[in-house]
């Protein structure tokens, strides 16, 4: 009872937000309503008591990758009105996703009501089940080569994505930091003695 | 002593409970409580952020050998309260092109995270208002997201100096909150839980059995982190207010000032906490394994209690007033070297030290 209040309560907000990403003028305010969106499906998950995923959905989406991306939306010099005349031309791409979005979840949705075999929904875990704890014991053991797989890969983007701003130009002026840190007083201060003046 | 206080803190809720219950359903009569819970926690905190500015003046007025503020009650007393008066009745202007509900809404974003994260601190023996399981996730997770009042703040003043006093604050909080996270992951691997109570009931028996012996490197570079992402000295380049006059909030006057000042002293006490909660033991007692002292009248410093963890608290918050006093500001580019190429090796280091100490079981949690 409370749940399904709760799941309305979130799953408007995210909705809503969604809409507002897409509507909204300003792509700051887009940004911030996909922060809201975030937080509003953490909050689902956590219904789903999915705790580990709804923490790491906000602390990586929400807390490291929407700041950078704000970030990077507050320094452009945005011509608002630009933007708005392009609305029309992506309108059909738009569409097309749109459709097969909503396809897609008919389908799921149609499936389970055709009369296959689907699997029972789990029964509500006791009040010392750590999601977290769980995962951690799948996740370094049965899957443990997607796990380091995925870390490469995202490994790699790393070193990608420095190599392709590391450029080498003539003219660049580099401090030494070891140099730096071992100057000596001697190096830089010279104390003169000198004669007190007597009138 | 402070088993008595418990228990009759303890008598009281279960009285209160069972008198509630006999008039609202249970579900009511818990939302009940956990607001009050709530409500006395918000209010110490907001008490204390407002002494902790007195110290703050105090403490820095001595150490550079003035008086501080001593004309407001005895002994400047109530130098706070008069603060916050002038404060609220201060005009809030909204710059004229500025993002109007940004500019309001910022502040608010700012001392919401600082005030949500006590949820999951144990207070002291049996009491935490939310026992999260992955109460350390929660903790990082609520702390990442203080970030984003500086930032909106910064865009939506339409100001030069705001804007970039919030990048500043963006690239450095974004940088140290890695190595902090990693640190947590040191503290997690140690008490084998993301349950901070279970983290705290790992670290029993004395000051040595705490975790900043064995993960001191993580302890400092948590603690130097935590500097950083309260924008303090000697880290505050966000406001410096000899370049940028005072960063992400020169446009903010009155009340929406308040609640910026407000944020970043709750956070300077929220990171005290953590820390002291994760590294010196929470409300456990230093003496807790000094068997000479049962039956001497020092007995009673034995006993975990919620005054230790307010001692440790206050030493830290000592620290960062000392801090603040003794350094002077850091360069931009040194803070960034620091945070990525100095912090993050060393918590990876030591997080690789750790691992091979649990494989060997050598040290504390040998278990």
């Amino acid at each position: 009872m409370y749940e399904l209040i709760f799941f309305g309560m979130y799953a408007f907000v995210l909705v809503a937000a969604a809409i507002g990403v897409i509507a909204s003028r300003n792509p700051v305010h887009s940004a911030m309503f996909l922060v809201l969106a975030f937080v509003a499906s953490s909050a689902l998950w956590l219904l789903m008591e999915a705790e580990f995923l709804a923490m790491t959905l906000v602390l990586v989406y929400v807390g490291a990758v929407m700041v950078l991306f704000l970030f990077v939306v507050m320094m452009l010099d945005i011509d608002v009105k630009s933007l708005r005349t392009g609305i029309m031309r992506y309108a059909p791409i738009g569409i097309i996703v749109a459709i097969l979005s909503v396809a897609q979840v008919w389908s799921v949705v149609w499936l389970r009501n055709s009369g296959l075999p689907v699997m029972a929904r789990p029964a509500a875990a006791p009040a010392d089940y750590s999601n977290t704890k769980e995962l951690g014991a799948v996740l370094y053991t049965e899957h443990v080569y997607a796990f380091e797989l995925a870390a490469f890969i995202l490994l790699l983007a790393i070193i990608a994505a420095i190599t392709l701003t590391m450029r080498r130009r003539a003219g660049l002026k580099v401090q030494n930091v070891a140099e730096q840190v071992a100057v000596k007083r001697e190096d830089r201060v010279r104390i003169v003695k000198m004669e007190a003046e007597s009138d | 002593m402070a088993e008595d206080g418990i228990a009759m803190l303890e008598s009281l809720y279960n009285s209160v409970e069972s008198l509630l219950l006999e008039f609202l359903p249970e579900l009511w009569v818990e939302l009940i409580l956990t607001a009050v819970q709530i409500v006395i926690l918000v209010v110490v905190i907001i008490i204390c952020v407002a002494f902790l500015t007195l110290l703050e003046r105090k403490i820095i007025g001595y150490m550079q050998n003035r008086i501080g503020p001593n004309r407001v009650g005895p002994r400047g007393l109530l130098q706070p309260f008069a603060d916050t008066i002038k404060l609220l009745l201060k005009e809030v202007i909204v710059p004229d092109r500025s993002n109007r509900f940004l500019f309001i809404i910022a502040p608010l974003l700012s001392l919401t995270p600082a005030l949500a994260t006590w949820a999951v601190i144990p207070l002291f023996p049996g009491f935490v208002i939310a026992d999260v399981n992955a109460g350390l996730l929660y903790v990082l997770a609520l702390t990442s997201l203080g970030v984003y009042g500086v930032i909106l703040a910064g865009w939506a003043s339409n100001s030069r100096y705001a804007l970039l006093g919030a990048m500043r604050s963006a690239a450095q909080i974004v940088a140290y909150e890695i190595a902090m996270g990693f640190a947590l992951v040191g503290v997690l691997m140690a008490g084998r839980s993301l349950n901070l109570g279970d983290i705290v009931t790992a670290q029993e028996g004395g000051v040595l059995s705490w975790f900043w012996l064995p993960l001191l490197p993580l302890f400092l570079v948590y603690f130097i982190s935590g500097l950083a992402e309260t924008n303090r000295a000697p880290f505050d380049v966000a406001e410096g207010e000899s370049e940028i006059v005072a960063g992400f909030h020169v446009e903010y006057s009155g009340a929406a000032f308040a609640m910026f000042f407000l944020g970043e002293y709750a956070n300077m006490i929220l990171i005290s906490a953590l820390t002291a909660v994760m590294f010196l033991g929470g409300w456990e007692s230093a003496f807790a394994g000094w068997t000479f002292l049962a039956g001497t009248p020092l007995e009673f410093l034995q006993a975990p209690s919620l005054a230790w963890l307010a001692v440790k608290i206050a030493f830290f918050l000592f620290c960062f007033l000392w801090c603040r006093a003794t350094f002077p500001r850091y360069r931009y580019d040194q803070i960034m070297r620091l945070g990525w190429k100095v912090f993050i090796p060393v918590t990876i280091v030591w997080i690789a030290v750790e691992g091979v100490m649990v494989w060997l079981k050598v040290g504390p949690w040998s278990v």
